[in-house]
């Protein structure tokens, strides 16, 4: 079964905030504070429907984190959500003592994750939120492929999930591709290409280009498992070490530094259990900047062909490992 | 400077068209808070700030710091009419390259930039650390730090306005741009401000008021402000966000909007014909 298909275009922050006011509908105890971003991460649509579990809290990140560990210690379920580099950097040490220290079950959107921002610039470009987030401990971070799944990924993180968790999207449209039945379980990696030669890990926003890649590379002869990481933190172990022993090597594909992403994560697993030569495909220690997305995805070489070709480079140094 | 109200507003008035050119080149940007700034920039720029623009790291300049780094498109646009680089420049805002970041960043060597900022909340502390500074080197540069009145809800702003009066900060003068917008609507809907001067008086600063968008007015304020006493100051500069473009003037959603093409020509008819 194909577990996707391009449906059209879609922001995954779109896809967060139909989440939210589902839940919404289905939970009473779910309530919303506003950051004046409102509509820019998706809650407008719940601030309309719920208005009375929607607080308006201002453009003060540190007290909006605290005042939903307030109202996660009352029973509520708290979505706090701002641009990605404010929820995770300027309420920083409120998300670590407030809500992760206290293991309160709060919902925090990062919105406006990686260089695809576009021209708002560094400022607003969260490349480096999963670094920190995912080094808290007891909290879920999610980073959904698409509009549809993060959809899911939202239902599950404030009906399922307990504890804080942590969801990462963007603002740009981009390819809306999983199938409706394909299910969302967090901490289950999804492969969605079979593949035997070499396996890409990718998160986000990058999953659709490294199906792209993968058909560039099938048309080289070269067979590669994709797999679509949407939690990083609880990490899927089986399925990365499956990867590592069935393609012997890896490369991982993220919209965020490579210091400390997604693919650091994925090297601690193969590091300790399971050692392949591996190549991670992110940002290189650098601020974003200004420019429209689709120019800044290949400035900072993050499209299908950047990674159908750090792939070719990495299948040569998996050769030399093997002679 | 010896410089006549008429000059002045005739140097606002191109500040403000080229604020409009530069959006419409970029497609995207802060338009609002942008046109209803022009009036305080070019008071500064063309009247208040000790500077020379043909010495931009002159050890003796005023610094202005931009806390709201959304509305960098009137920053821009005044220093490139001050002479620090070609008006043409202003046509790159947020491009690929640019020198004119969507939010001011200083490793690109914009003459005259003297913070990257973005974030909120953060340039009244950057300005109280370069006051104490000066301080401590027996300066008497002053700092200009430019804030919005949405602003004024992150809790930092409030840290860094404890300290300026603690340290009686005296060459430190903040100007809020009180325009009584933000991004979700009017401020005192979103979280409310007011009573606004006793909260800047109840931090140990001088608070002075006007019509942030009356040149005359602003041209007293600023007299008012440099005269010596043992406090930091506040301007509660009340402006129109969008002024000079009636479509727009007061208008939250123009908050982070750029003009269409038509729009473009209708906005600068107008700026023009005023
Ligand atoms: C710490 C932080 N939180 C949120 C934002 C997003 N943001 C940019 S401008 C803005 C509204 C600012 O309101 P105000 O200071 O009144 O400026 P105005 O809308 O009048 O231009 C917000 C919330 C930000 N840049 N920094």
């Amino acid at each position: 079964m194909n577990s996707f298909q391009l449906k059209g275009l879609k922001a995954t922050r779109a896809g967060f905030g139909e989440g939210v006011v589902e839940a919404g509908r289905r939970n009473n105890d779910v309530v919303v504070i506003g950051a004046d971003i409102t509509s820019s991460v998706g809650l407008d649509g719940f601030a309309r429907e719920f208005p009375d579990r929607f607080f308006s809290m201002g453009i003060a990140e540190q007290n909006g984190m605290g005042v939903a560990a307030g109202l996660a210690l009352e029973g509520k379920i708290p979505v706090f959500s701002t641009y990605a580099v404010f929820s995770a950097f300027r309420a920083a040490d409120q998300l670590r003592i407030s809500v992760c220290y206290n293991n309160l079950h709060v919902i925090i959107g990062g919105a406006h994750a990686g260089i695809s921002v576009g021209p708002d610039g560094a400022t607003h470009q969260a490349l480096e939120d999963l670094a920190y987030v995912r080094a808290l401990p007891n909290i879920t971070v999610l980073s959904p492929c698409d509009a549809s799944q993060a959809f899911k990924a939202t239902l599950s993180a404030l009906l399922e999930i307990a504890g804080p968790v942590y969801i990462r999207f963007g603002r740009e449209n981009v390819p809306d591709f999983t199938t409706y039945d394909l299910e969302f379980i967090p901490g289950k990696a999804q492969v969605f290409r079979p593949g035997k030669d070499v396996t890409i890990i990718a998160t986000g926003h990058l999953v659709w280009p490294s199906i792209e890649a993968s058909e560039l590379l099938a048309k080289q002869g070269i067979s590669a498992r994709v797999i679509n990481l949407h939690t990083i933190k609880p990490i899927d172990e089986e399925t990365i070490i499956r990867a590592a022993a069935e393609t012997g090597c890896i490369l991982t594909a993220e919209e965020h530094q490579i210091h400390g992403g997604m693919g650091s994560a994925v090297a601690e697993v193969i590091v300790r259990d399971h050692v392949v030569p591996m190549e991670m495909i992110g940002i290189n220690d650098t601020f974003g900047e200004s420019g429209q997305p689709d120019e800044l995805m290949k400035k900072f070489g993050l499209t299908a062909e950047n990674i159908a070709q750090k792939t070719t480079q990495l299948l040569k140094r998996k050769k030399i490992t093997n002679s | 400077m010896n410089t006549s109200i008429e000059q002045l507003r005739l140097t606002a008035k191109s500040i403000r068209i080229w604020v409009v050119k530069s959006l419409a080149a970029a497609g995207s940007g802060h338009l609002g808070g942008s046109l209803g700034m022009a009036d305080v920039l070019t008071m500064l720029y063309f009247k208040v700030l000790r500077h020379d623009p043909k010495n931009p790291f002159w050890s003796c300049r005023d610094r202005f710091i931009l806390s709201i780094g959304h509305v960098a498109p009137v920053l821009y646009s005044t220093l490139a009419h001050a002479g620090y680089f070609p008006l043409e420049e202003l046509l790159t805002l947020r491009k690929l390259g640019s020198r004119l970041q969507g939010h001011p960043g200083k490793e690109y060597g914009l003459p005259g930039l003297e913070l990257s900022a973005g974030s909120l909340g953060q340039g009244l502390s950057v300005s109280v650390g370069l006051s104490l500074g000066f301080k401590l080197d027996k300066l008497d540069n002053k700092v200009y730090c430019l804030l919005g009145d949405g602003e004024l809800q992150e809790g930092s702003v409030w840290e860094a306005a404890m300290a300026a009066g603690h340290y009686h900060l005296d060459h430190l003068v903040a100007i809020v741009d009180r325009n009584g917008v933000q991004i979700d609507g009017p401020t005192e809907k979103v979280m409310r401000l007011e009573p606004l001067r006793q909260k800047w008086e109840a931090f140990g600063w001088e608070v002075t008021e006007c019509d942030g968008n009356n040149l005359e007015e602003l041209s007293l304020a600023f007299e008012k402000i440099g005269q010596e006493s043992s406090k930091p100051k506040v301007l509660i500069a009340r402006t129109i966000m969008g002024k000079g473009v009636s479509a727009i003037e007061g208008d939250y959603h123009w908050h982070g909007k750029a003009p269409s093409q038509a729009q473009t020509e209708e906005f600068i008819n107008e700026i023009l014909s005023k």
